[in-house]
């Protein structure tokens, strides 16, 4: 294999890993809890401009940035969306799930609009450059450059992945799950089912957050038109592709949709004459649309479905009794 | 695994829950579903709350439960005011509940479903999964044994891999007793358990709720079954249009005039 190809593969692994975390935050809060945030682009964009100006250079034409070190950037951007997140749940979380919807998706549109105008901070429509990218001094080799970067994404997703299933399979897990089900029944046990709503809400956030400030730093530059809503639309095709409620159909799903999104811009490329190129370049989104319908009709769980686990403690305790799972109660 | 009484009295309360609603009215726009009413249920009690349908028992219940708040009145339990606080609150107060039609968590095992019902876990706080892993894991394995042993109470042992869709209305029931008994409730609701139920599934469920009783969980019991709650309740309180229509043992109730007319639609109407 080339050398070429295999930084190509790399680099096309790190941004499918940057889409994977986003994915795995929209999983806390759709999949796991069912809180319908259609606003998954606007908290991935105040993470990606908060990492950026916690860490390009200072620049004399806006404010920042503050050239601290990346890890600083990260930290922040998941710190600082995570709050966001916090604060708009706060306000819209007794909301019923059409009606979040809507209100996230207003402050997606809301919070696009604001690195488009608010110049002085964000750049405007010119966005901000020069974003450090980790392990720059080693520019001058592709291969070791993509290899490193895409082994920074990979630490990143397995560590979120292992907390996250940590907590999916603990109790604080179960009670996400039974307020989704059914949140009279859960608030009747004693749960209380707005702060944990409020919480799973924050802290998907603040994973999307960190996803942007990921991608961000792994581009070099970002612009407002990033985080339009068509980045919500990808974010939620791979996470139904893979599987909702599941981690690991997560993480497949922003691969799978993202090798799709990248093989049709290839084959849009080759197939129509230059002149039609930009016009022919929605049918890729037609594509993922058609893709997303196919899904939902032939496997509506998600290539993997949500799993049907429970405490992580029980397989060691007991062997579960399934020989015997013949309903032992005749029929009412 | 424990025995089952043991599994049961975990956490009685010393002073004990004893509910007390005074005067409630709960006012739906033009309609007012429970009209002035006071009920008691003392330490150990098995009450039956009997009426014609629309007579506002399930209304009643769900003020006690929480679930509602009252226009106006006050509900006590233990001595405290609780007419205004939020419905998660209550199971704290002691009070558990079932719903007349079950509500079971869906897609989720009847074991989860069971273990759901715990209190106090310290695995609910996201950060403790992380800081004192071997602290959750205890607990949790207590837990996972009590709520074993609270499905072999209920005879759904053999269903605890299954996801509570699969199954029946009775085992619905069953499963959602077993899921409130896990919060070590003193007073226990129980909204219509007999409703839907086939025979051999209603016998288990009597003989479950009595057991209940004789181990000193007090009970408010809605049922329309009769002899069913002939055989549980030492006391019936009887519901019309919302009020309070008498109150006597089972007997004596079924032989009062006023009664028989309520259920005749005299009385409701």
């Amino acid at each position: 294999m080339s050398v070429e190809l295999v930084a190509y593969i790399a680099f096309f692994l790190t941004m499918a890993l940057t889409y994977a975390v986003m994915c795995l935050g929209l999983n806390v809060q759709w999949g796991q809890t069912g809180l319908f945030n259609v606003g998954v682009a606007g908290f991935v964009a105040i993470g990606a401009y908060v990492s950026a100006l916690l860490t390009t250079p200072d620049a004399p034409d806006r404010f920042g940035g503050f050239g601290l070190p990346i890890l600083v950037g990260w930290l922040g951007a998941a710190l600082a969306t995570g709050l966001a997140s916090f604060l708009v749940g706060w306000l819209t979380i007794r909301l019923r799930a059409d009606y979040l919807a809507i209100a996230t998706f207003g402050v997606a549109v809301t919070v696009q609009l604001v690195a488009l105008n608010l110049q002085s901070v964000t750049g405007g429509p010119f966005g901000i450059g020069f974003i450090p990218r980790p392990f720059t001094n080693l520019a001058g080799d592709p291969l070791a450059f993509s290899l490193l970067n895409l082994g920074v994404l990979i630490v990143v997703v397995v560590l979120l992945y292992l907390a996250l299933e940590h907590l999916l399979r603990s109790p604080w897990g179960r009670v996400l799950r039974a307020i989704r089900e059914d949140e009279t029944a859960a608030l009747a046990l004693g749960k209380n089912a707005t702060r944990f709503r409020l919480q799973a809400f924050a802290i998907g956030g603040a994973i999307m957050g960190l996803a942007g400030a990921a991608q961000a730093h792994f581009v070099g530059f970002i612009a407002p038109d990033n985080y339009v809503p068509l980045l919500t639309f990808q974010v939620w095709a791979m996470l139904i592709v893979g599987g909702s409620g599941n981690n690991r159909g997560a993480i497949l799903g922003a691969i799978l949709v993202w090798a799709i999104w990248a093989a049709s811009a290839g084959a849009i490329a080759s197939l129509f004459p230059p002149e039609q190129q930009a016009r022919a370049a929605a049918l890729r989104i037609v594509l993922i649309g058609v893709g997303l319908c196919a899904i939902l009709l032939l496997r509506p769980r998600g290539i993997l479905g949500e799993e049907r686990v429970v405490s992580r403690h029980l397989a060691r305790l007991r062997p579960t009794r399934r020989a015997a799972s013949k309903p032992t109660l005749p029929e009412s | 695994m424990q025995p089952v009484a043991e599994a049961l009295s975990g956490s009685t309360h010393a002073s004990g829950p004893l509910v007390e609603a005074r005067d409630l009215v709960k006012q739906f726009g033009g309609l007012r579903a429970v009209d002035h009413m006071s009920i008691t249920l003392r330490r150990g009690e098995m009450v039956g709350l009997i009426g014609p349908n629309g007579a506002g028992k399930t209304t009643l219940f769900n003020l006690i439960a929480g679930s509602l708040k009252p226009t106006s009145g006050s509900i006590r339990i233990g001595g405290a005011e609780v007419a205004q606080e939020r419905p998660e609150r209550r199971i704290e107060r002691g009070i558990g509940r079932t719903f007349q039609i079950p509500r079971p968590f869906a897609e989720m095992t009847v074991l989860e479903n069971v273990l759901t019902g715990s209190q106090r876990q310290s695995g609910e706080r996201i950060w403790m999964n992380f800081l004192q892993p071997s602290r959750v894991a205890a607990e949790e394995r207590q837990a996972v044994d009590k709520a074993r042993t609270l499905l072999d109470f209920v005879k759904l042992s053999g269903l605890e891999a299954e996801p509570a869709r699969v199954l029946s209305g009775g085992q619905r029931k069953l499963l959602e007793l077993a899921r409130v008994l896990m919060a070590d409730p003193e007073t226990i609701l129980l909204d219509e358990p007999a409703a839907g139920v086939n025979p051999t599934l209603l016998e288990l469920i009597s003989d479950r709720v009595l057991e209940l009783n004789r181990q000193g969980k007090s009970i408010l019991l809605i049922e329309h079954n009769m002899d069913m709650v002939a055989r549980l309740c030492g006391r019936v309180v009887v519901m019309a249009a919302g009020k309070l229509l008498t109150e006597g043992t089972p007997d004596e109730v079924s032989r009062n005039r006023t009664v028989i007319e309520a259920y005749l639609g005299e009385v409701a109407a």
